[in-house]
């Protein structure tokens, strides 16, 4: 008995010292290095269609052959969300009922600095979105929240997209373990796998893009945000990157989140670092 | 408001093209809304194209035709600067009209 | 587990009679649907803990209600089964996705 303990004792720490060793390189695989992961990230993409330059991502299925850019080209003569960006325009310049305006809650009087959100608040310790801003701009001005995911907040930011095409998405990670958390948080939402059809984001936008899901082209998870907000064909209206994460959910049977919790404005967080220096094409139209 | 119509017309030569995008919910009234609620038919029946006070481009149109609707087509005689007058009318009696220059 | 086995019991009595008898087995009551909707919601409750719950789900629950609303409880009791099933499916999901995700990973 005192022999069979005494193997049993061993055996144990055996085990323990196997997982002592093991472990600080499990823990180094792990390390958060969203630059080495911005890099990988691009080189799949780029190596994956070596005949497209790193800025045409963001025109997403639109860039993938000549007959799609040829449809693209055309559109963008007439764009369908040129009511939208009107719209946007009108209200952004519209003052709320207190006299001041959207100008007054953002840098630079909120024209050209789409490429900078989201941004990591050091402060609240969360990650701040577009859409998320522009709705606590109108709260601490009074005037109730609007919908995060089409109508008003798509015409919105599709104005602040369009003063800032062009410029290469600019997202800064702090050195605060927080924000490497919200990178690391986003990415895992990426990657996980969700929904009865058992789909993570990954799986359409990084695994299958360019090719068919039924009759829709999926679009290259890089520069995917860089477009935003659409007007989609398939949804007849403007859609923001909140409606983008929510349907997308949706569809692959998933109940998707609240838009703006703290998933998705974290997995907003990851994936416009990845396209960092991808330049803004939103507003744009996709099929 | 602002109007309802985008249009761009360009004279080549000869041939003079138009591209036009509408404002326009199209409603098909077979369609039903989140509450299991048909939406009352609401689409354009009507659009024409006039240049010069002659129709180039008569459209009847009905509940087929999508949501904010782009035409495009070409014709011939216009000359650079005349006047192209778009109008709609649709089945509930509302109308818009705008008045483009052929450039 | 205890109702299981009463179940398992009552099968093996109902079959018996059935033999002998050739009596249809019992409907389904409706203590049956709300003990298996209960379960089916606990289940459906944890999945949203995990931040993983299916639309399937929340519709196979709500075609138990709809039953359950008609009185045919033999539906009910399905329909909440198949919504604890798949809710326990969608916990698996996420439980196993804690780490696998990593596999997909671009590096």
């Amino acid at each position: 008995m005192k022999l069979q303990s005494a193997i049993q004792f061993a055996s144990a720490a055996v085990a323990l010292a196997a997982l002592i060793v093991i472990g600080p390189s499990a823990i180094a695989a792990d390390s958060i290095d969203p630059a080495a992961d911005a890099k990988a990230f691009q080189k799949y993409f780029t190596d994956k269609f070596p005949r497209l330059e790193l800025k045409d991502f963001v025109n997403g299925p639109y860039s993938m052959n000549e007959d799609m850019r040829r449809q693209w080209q055309e559109k963008e003569e007439f764009p369908p969300y040129e009511f939208s960006l009107e719209a946007g325009k009108e209200m952004f310049s519209t003052p709320f009922r207190n006299g001041k305006t959207y100008a007054d809650c953002f840098p630079n009087g909120g024209i050209g600095i789409r490429q900078d959100y989201p941004y990591f608040d050091g402060k609240e310790g969360k990650v701040v979105t577009l859409e998320l801003a522009l709705n606590r701009c109108r709260e601490a001005n009074g005037e109730a929240p609007i919908s995060y995911v089409k109508d008003d907040m798509a015409a919105l930011t599709a104005y602040m997209a369009f003063t800032s095409r062009g410029k290469p998405f600019d997202i800064k990670i702090p050195n605060d373990p927080r924000a490497l958390e919200a990178f690391e948080d986003g990415k895992r939402y990426f990657y996980t796998r969700r929904g009865q059809l058992n789909f993570s984001c990954a799986s359409c936008h990084v695994q299958n893009p360019g090719e068919r899901i039924r009759a829709e082209i999926l679009a290259p998870a890089l520069g995917i945000l860089n477009a935003m907000p659409i007007y989609r064909s398939e949804w007849g209206g403007m859609g923001t990157i909140s409606r983008r994460f929510v349907t997308c959910n949706i569809q692959t049977r998933g109940v998707p989140l609240e838009p703006q919790s703290d998933e998705y404005r974290n997995l907003e967080y990851y994936l416009s670092y990845v396209s960092n220096g991808l330049p803004i094409s939103g507003p744009g139209a996709r099929p | 408001m602002a109007s309802t119509i985008r249009v761009r017309a360009t004279a080549n030569g000869d041939i003079t093209e138009v591209q036009a995008l509408i404002q326009h919910p199209m409603d098909s009234g077979f369609v039903k809304d989140a509450q299991g609620q048909i939406i009352p038919p609401h689409f354009i029946q009507q659009l024409t194209f006039e240049c010069n006070g002659k129709s180039v481009f008569v459209a009847d149109w009905g509940a087929a035709v999508s949501k904010d609707p782009y035409v495009k087509f070409s014709f011939k005689g216009g000359n650079r600067g005349d006047d192209l007058k778009i109008s709609w009318v649709d089945n509930k009696g509302a109308s818009d009209t705008t008045t483009a220059k052929i450039q | 587990m205890s109702v299981f086995q009463n179940k398992v019991s009552v099968l093996a009595l109902s079959s018996a009679l059935l033999i002998a008898a050739l009596s249809p087995a019992q409907a389904a009551s409706e203590v049956d649907f709300k003990t298996a909707y209960a379960a089916a919601e606990a289940a459906n409750k944890e999945a949203g803990r995990l931040r993983d719950q299916w639309t399937t789900t929340q519709a196979a629950l709500d075609a138990a209600n709809k039953a359950a609303d008609a009185g045919n409880f033999d539906q009910a009791v399905a329909s909440a089964k198949e919504a604890e099933a798949l809710a326990r499916a969608s916990i698996l999901q996420a439980t196993s996705e804690k780490d696998a995700w990593k596999a997909l990973e671009i590096r």
